[in-house]
């Protein structure tokens, strides 16, 4: 596995000896050997690859256009400059495989397999949206798919990953579990205590942390003591590995070693895939916090643009060809953004479909005026 | 017909429905090797094994997340925390995503849990261990929070939370353990969660609690019975959903009502069954209604003062007595 650092359990990671180190130092851009990865690549592969980052690109910008346009409630985050993590992330689950993932999830839920057409709808709360309109941005979630949710509570989703890991290791299932988490994620006691019983009872399952080196406004290194995300798990004896996440073979292949290996060994993982976003933590956010350089930067190392000029050198994205791509991820976003915009709002009358699973007596179903006793 | 005691009525019932469903499986503190910290688990982990009867660190928000993504897959976790003060440090994973999840995915999975948790004051353990906060998880729609206050209940009661497919919190009470009561021989039955129980039929007040107070009522209510004051008892059960219209139409029969409650009074348990009233039955009360509940102060050790804050059967009958003087009935 190249340009990957590892930290094996039980505390045989290097010791980076207490220097902490920029950003820049931490990622390991494009790696060098790339041209010739994508060389070895089935060119229909790299071109679906293309495809999908792409799609949650327009995706992601429709959604932004849609928000400040008033179409789509609540808070916003978005997966841009994430894309190659995301379908990195995604090409190394199993159509079994279960995820979790944080509130930044539409890019996820759409390449976990759920159609733009329904996420959309979610983003625009109406009857057709993957939950009927009662998650929003930050809640997908779809049983079929085995996308089982994003969480809006930094840090909630990992208990819940790793007790759905226990389920599968309890049943003696093959499938693996996927926990994806933000980099400001490894602060919160959820993120040790999930790890700690994820080694305790051989779980399997990969937290995979996007490390885009914000928590909102906060630096990693201003918030983690160990910045250094893939060694965090040394305490638990749990081996880590780090990725460049704006390369999405790499972020593929990473993902696949450890994936497969969480499900051959029943043992957990954790991936690191440094990443970028290009824009705020949500769309309301200007990011003032981070300088004209980091900016700078970061639009420099586009993962979508840069995976197009490789695919462009190495002669797979024709200039037909990518205005083919171009078109139809136009097409399918333009049409989830339809679909959405004609899918009905959900009937006030269902207000109170969703409270329990099994019926009880003397649920109370008043609307705010209503009196408590009926006369 | 057998009397046992309510740790008893607990225990039996655990393990017949672990016997009965393979999805069934425990987890938490010191359930296995140690049997439990009140023991309600004991022989669990011989009879059923380290797979079925998990020993958890001491991680309650790690655990108790960890069965709502068991639950979400389709196990039926039964969890201990092993008091409710420590529920608190699990409190985002019971709020936010027990409760949540079912509603806020559309109705798409459900998770099909149960929180066993003792609680009460009365042991001298000073203000953190003695706590009553049943109220901060009977806030939440989506939980259901039954307290069942005898060892039939006891019984009943776990059997519906285990077979429920919603997130149950079970409140055990410490001061409850050792009671005994009737549990008839091969009782299989399920209660149904979101009903109180008219524990006594009377006819001068209506007299309500749950858990330990109902209990406590009960005895109440026998000893008036004595000086010829006939005292209905309606046991709340379940705290979420809440039957108010059994305890209303309990009260448009007898006139009065006191409530009794283990929690502190303000915005207490009482505080609703009180609003409930005076909306549900304001025409036909003779007297205000009234509370009888914990002082409210972070509970001592040093045993008198301990005594002197909890509601106990005494501080009852003094508020069933004053309010039947207010209405004119004659009391003892
Ligand atoms: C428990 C909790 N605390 C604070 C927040 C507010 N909040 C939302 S996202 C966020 C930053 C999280 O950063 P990170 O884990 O790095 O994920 P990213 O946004 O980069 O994907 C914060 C502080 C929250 N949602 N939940």
């Amino acid at each position: 596995m190249a340009d990957t650092a590892k930290a094996k359990g039980g505390g045989s990671a290097k010791s980076t000896g207490g220097r902490r180190r920029s950003r820049k130092d931490t990622t390991q851009g494009a790696p060098s050997g790339t041209t010739s990865a994508v060389a070895d690549e089935k060119p229909d592969a790299l071109l679906d690859y293309y495809r999908r980052m792409l799609l949650v690109r327009r995706f992601e910008e429709r959604t932004g256009q849609a928000y400040t346009q008033a179409r789509i409630g609540g808070y916003c985050h978005l997966n841009l400059g994430e894309e190659a993590t995301v379908v990195g992330l995604m090409e190394s689950l199993q159509e079994r495989d279960y995820l979790y993932t944080n509130y930044r999830d539409h890019g996820y839920a759409i390449h976990k397999g759920m159609s733009p057409r329904r996420v959309m709808a979610e983003l625009y709360g109406r009857t057709d949206g993957v939950a009927k309109g009662w998650g929003g941005s930050m809640h997908m979630y779809d049983t079929e798919t085995r996308m089982l949710g994003g969480y809006g509570i930094v840090g909630g989703q990992m208990p819940m990953a790793t007790g759905a890991a226990l389920a599968v290791s309890y049943r003696g299932g093959d499938e693996i579990v996927m926990c994806q988490l933000g980099d400001g994620t490894t602060n919160i006691g959820a993120w040790h205590e999930s790890l700690n019983l994820a080694s305790l009872w051989n779980l399997p399952i990969v937290y995979a942390i996007v490390n885009n080196f914000t928590g909102m406004g906060t630096a990693v290194d201003k918030s983690s003591a160990e910045p250094d995300l893939y060694k965090r798990g040394s305490a638990f004896r749990i081996e880590g590995v780090r990725v460049d996440g704006r390369d999405v073979l790499a972020v593929r292949d990473a993902a696949t070693e450890l994936v497969e290996k969480a499900r051959s060994e029943q043992r957990p993982y954790i991936l690191e895939c440094t990443s970028y976003r290009l824009k705020g933590h949500s769309v309301v956010d200007p990011a003032k916090y981070r300088t004209e350089e980091q900016t700078a930067e970061a639009r420099s190392n586009d993962p979508v643009a840069a995976f197009e000029d490789q695919l462009e050198k190495a002669g797979v994205l024709t200039e037909d060809k990518k205005k083919e791509i171009a078109d139809s991820v136009k097409d399918e976003v333009a049409d989830a953004a339809d679909f959405a915009e004609n899918s009905p709002s959900p009937d006030v009358s269902t207000l109170f479909d969703y409270t329990y699973a099994t019926p009880v007596a003397n649920e109370s179903r008043r609307m705010p005026a209503d009196p408590v006793f009926a006369e | 017909m057998s009397v046992i005691t309510y740790r008893q009525a607990l225990r039996d019932t655990l393990r017949d429905e672990m016997a009965r469903d393979e999805n069934v499986m425990l987890l938490g503190e010191e359930i296995g090797l140690f049997e439990g910290s009140y023991k309600i688990t004991e022989g669990m982990l011989k009879e059923f094994g380290e797979r079925r009867v998990r020993d958890t660190p001491i991680s309650e928000e790690g655990f108790v997340g960890a069965a709502v993504g068991a639950a979400m897959l389709g196990l039926r976790p039964v969890v201990e925390v092993m008091t409710i003060n420590f529920s608190m440090i699990a409190i985002d994973q019971i709020i936010n995503h027990a409760a949540k999840v079912y509603g806020m995915f559309g109705g798409q999975t459900s998770v099909p849990m149960v929180i066993r948790t003792p609680g009460g004051g009365g042991q001298q353990l000073g203000a953190t261990h003695s706590q009553n906060i049943e109220l901060f998880y009977a806030f939440v729609p989506g939980l259901k929070v039954i307290a069942p206050s005898s060892p039939a209940d006891a019984a009943a009661m776990l059997r519906a939370a285990v077979r429920d497919d919603d997130p149950v919190l079970l409140l055990e009470n410490l001061g409850l353990y050792n009671s005994k009561g009737e549990v008839p021989d091969g009782d299989e039955s399920v209660a149904e969660i979101g009903r109180a129980a008219v524990t006594r039929e009377g006819s001068d007040i209506t007299l309500i609690g749950y858990s330990r107070m109902a209990s406590a009522s009960l005895q109440v209510a026998e000893q008036l019975a004595e000086q010829d004051i006939s005292v209905e008892v309606v046991d709340l059960r379940s705290l979420r959903p809440l039957d108010r219209q059994t305890v209303v139409d309990s009260v448009r029969k007898t006139g009065c009502a006191v409530m009794a409650e283990d929690d502190w009074l303000t915005y207490g348990i009482g505080a609703e069954i009180a609003a409930s009233i005076q909306e549900g039955a304001f025409d036909y009360l003779d007297a205000p209604v009234r509370r009888v509940a914990m002082a409210e102060v972070p509970l001592p050790y040093a045993k008198p003062l301990e005594t002197a804050a909890l509601p106990s059967a005494e501080s009852i009958t003094t508020a069933v007595k004053e309010t039947l003087s207010a209405v004119g009935k004659r009391v003892g």
